[in-house]
């Protein structure tokens, strides 16, 4: 399960990073949520992948640590997930206004006055 | 509790702000006042630093390293000292240096939730919290880079934001490694747990986290972002993020690399050093071609970030306390030659150093404070910058680093030289054809200038004292044990 989810990582930070070499500027915010998730998944698949119970106190007999899940990643990712909708939220509406000013979704034609002179 | 006002306080602000919005001159007010309460509250802290040698604070009295704790040491309690005070300049600064629209649309609301930022990823002692107050600073800093929507803003903030995201990716992906590897995110008890296993299989994380944090400080080859975005908003923005955020950068670098990898580190250290050195010479020779003085000044920015990186490169008490002493310099000197060519820029009509002439007959003040921060910037003794480069350099000799000295020495020619061409250009060379005197400089931003100069001189003056609490929070940086044992964790 750790190999295929290592290779699942790998795959999304690779193709993270292809979208954000592109020119288009929908393709690198893509680029952008994709090496997020992979992010997300990563500390997912370090944190430790284990069947066990969930890491709640049951109300008779005691669980030990080894028996349950960590519920730190989690906690951590969730916190993740949140920022970085937050940010590409943010990202997609300056992508919107630029594309609104500069008529152009090509980063290259995106350039500011003292570069074309 | 001093530990979290400075959190609190810019926070509350931002949020008072947010519910009087269309209120400029309270947000003013509001800002003016929030800021002097935490140069007073940073002060305060840096007294009781001082004395107590670290202040810990477990929020929410959950014992580390099971909650998230905050952690002052001289280090600390020095940026955050430095960011209360910049924070009230930029805010005399705005009064009359940020047009009507920009403030109208959450300007005074964005700059406290960015001091909020920064303090927090000053104080924290939690890795994932620093990436949260990193994301905070960086959403603020976003909005501010792009406030106005003019098309250049635009081109310069697509960089800036993606680069930025990039970053804080690699660095979640770095914390997420290192959480597999050690269990915990306190960075005390990183520290303790990095003592134990191998220096090589550290470097991956390593590396993970100088990129991470290279690309925020605008570390060579990862820099291009800053000089396409810092000359694009208001110059009271620009001032505001060349003093504090690429500053947060390098105080990630130098609190990560000494507290968690303080042992285990020697293998990283020439990469940091060759880094060094190329980011000194790629920003001042970038510089050379530039006729924009904003864009040249940004270029600075980035060699001089170079400066500071020698302190975590060489690792020694004396280079950190030289880094400390030199970011402390560069903060006051860059802050006040961006305000100067901001008032410049607002007299000429233009910030082209082409169509730039007569400053020094328009406004001898000006041309003064220009001199002082300038010369402090090139390393002209006895302004501060010649000492901090001193320090810098006699750290390498001692350490055999000649061609890092030389290279170090180089670029402070090549910067003086840059410095006199501005001079040549804006203050010196006579207008073209007689123009009309232009009016006074408001007073609102022109005492921003004054103070920032006259703390130039005043480290002149005390540069032995002040050297001295710089090699305090050195030797404290390098004691990983003083750190952990104050952050007592329940193991």
């Amino acid at each position: 399960m750790t190999l295929i989810l290592a290779l699942v990582v790998g795959g999304l930070y690779a193709a993270g990073l292809y979208m954000m070499l592109r020119r288009s500027l929908i393709k690198i915010l893509l680029g952008l949520a994709l090496l997020s998730h992979g992010a997300n998944l990563l500390i997912f698949t370090a944190g430790g992948l284990t069947r066990t119970h969930a890491p709640l106190l049951p109300s008779e007999g005691a669980l030990t640590l080894a028996q349950s899940a960590d519920p730190l990643p989690q906690a951590l990712i969730l916190t993740a997930i949140v920022i970085s909708f937050a940010v590409l939220v943010f990202a997609l509406a300056l992508f919107r206004k630029t594309y609104e000013t500069a008529q152009s979704d090509d980063v290259d034609l995106v350039k500011t006055e003292d570069e074309e002179s | 509790m001093l530990l979290v006002l400075p959190i609190i306080i810019p926070l509350v602000i931002a949020a008072s702000c947010l519910i009087a919005l269309r209120r400029i001159v309270l947000h003013q007010f509001l800002t003016l006042a929030g800021c002097i309460v935490l140069l007073a509250n940073a002060a305060l802290l840096f007294m009781r630093v001082r004395h107590a040698g670290y202040i810990v604070l477990p929020i929410g009295s959950w014992p580390a390293p099971f909650g998230i704790v905050f952690v002052c040491d001289v280090f600390s309690a020095m940026m955050v000292f430095m960011t209360a005070l910049i924070g009230l300049l930029i805010a005399i600064y705005s009064i009359a240096g940020v047009d009507a629209a920009r403030k109208a649309h959450g300007f005074y609301p964005l700059v406290n939730i960015l001091l909020v930022g920064v303090n927090g990823a000053f104080l924290t002692g939690d890795l994932f919290n620093l990436y949260v107050w990193f994301e905070v600073l960086l959403i603020a800093s976003f909005v501010l880079m792009s406030l106005g929507g003019e098309r250049r803003q635009m081109a310069g903030a697509i960089k800036y934001v993606t680069l930025n995201l990039m970053s804080s990716a690699l660095f979640l992906t770095a914390a997420g490694i290192l959480y597999g590897k050690a269990g915990t995110l306190n960075m005390a008890h990183l520290a303790l747990a990095m003592r134990e296993s191998p220096p090589e299989t550290l470097m991956v994380v390593e590396m993970l986290f100088l990129t991470a944090f290279g690309i925020k400080a605008a570390m060579f080859p990862l820099f291009f972002w800053l000089p396409a975005a810092y000359h694009t908003p208001p110059v009271a923005v620009t001032a505001l993020f060349s003093a504090l955020l690429t500053k947060v950068g390098v105080y990630a670098i130098i609190r990560v690399f000494a507290l968690v990898f303080g042992h285990g580190v020697e293998a990283a250290l020439p990469v940091i050093l060759v880094l060094a050195g190329m980011t000194m010479i790629t920003g001042v020779l970038g510089a050379v071609d530039q006729y924009d003085f904003r864009r040249l000044l940004s270029f600075h920015m980035v060699s001089q970030i170079g400066y500071l990186l020698i302190g975590p490169g060489l690792f020694t008490p004396a280079a950190m306390a030289g880094a400390i002493f030199f970011m402390i310099h560069i903060i006051l000197t860059k802050t006040a030659l961006f305000l100067a060519c901001g008032i410049a820029g607002r007299l000429n009509g233009s910030f082209q150093l082409k169509e730039m002439h007569g400053l020094l007959r328009a406004s001898p003040i000006l041309a003064a404070l220009f001199l002082i921060a300038a010369g402090s910037l090139a390393g002209v003794p006895p302004l501060p910058g010649f000492f901090a480069k001193l320090f810098l350099l006699l750290a390498a000799f001692s350490e055999g680093r000649y061609a890092l000295a030389a290279v170090a020495l180089a670029v402070s020619f090549l910067t003086f030289f840059s410095m006199l061409k501005i001079w040549n250009e804006a203050f010196w060379k006579t207008a073209p054809q007689p123009v009309a005197p232009a009016g006074p400089i408001p007073f609102s931003l022109l005492s921003p200038l004054v103070v920032l100069c006259a703390l130039i001189l005043l480290l002149t003056l005390f540069g032995h004292p002040f050297h001295e609490v710089c090699r305090t929070a050195a030797a404290q940086l390098l004691n990983s044990d003083g750190y952990i044992a104050a952050v007592r964790l329940q193991l």
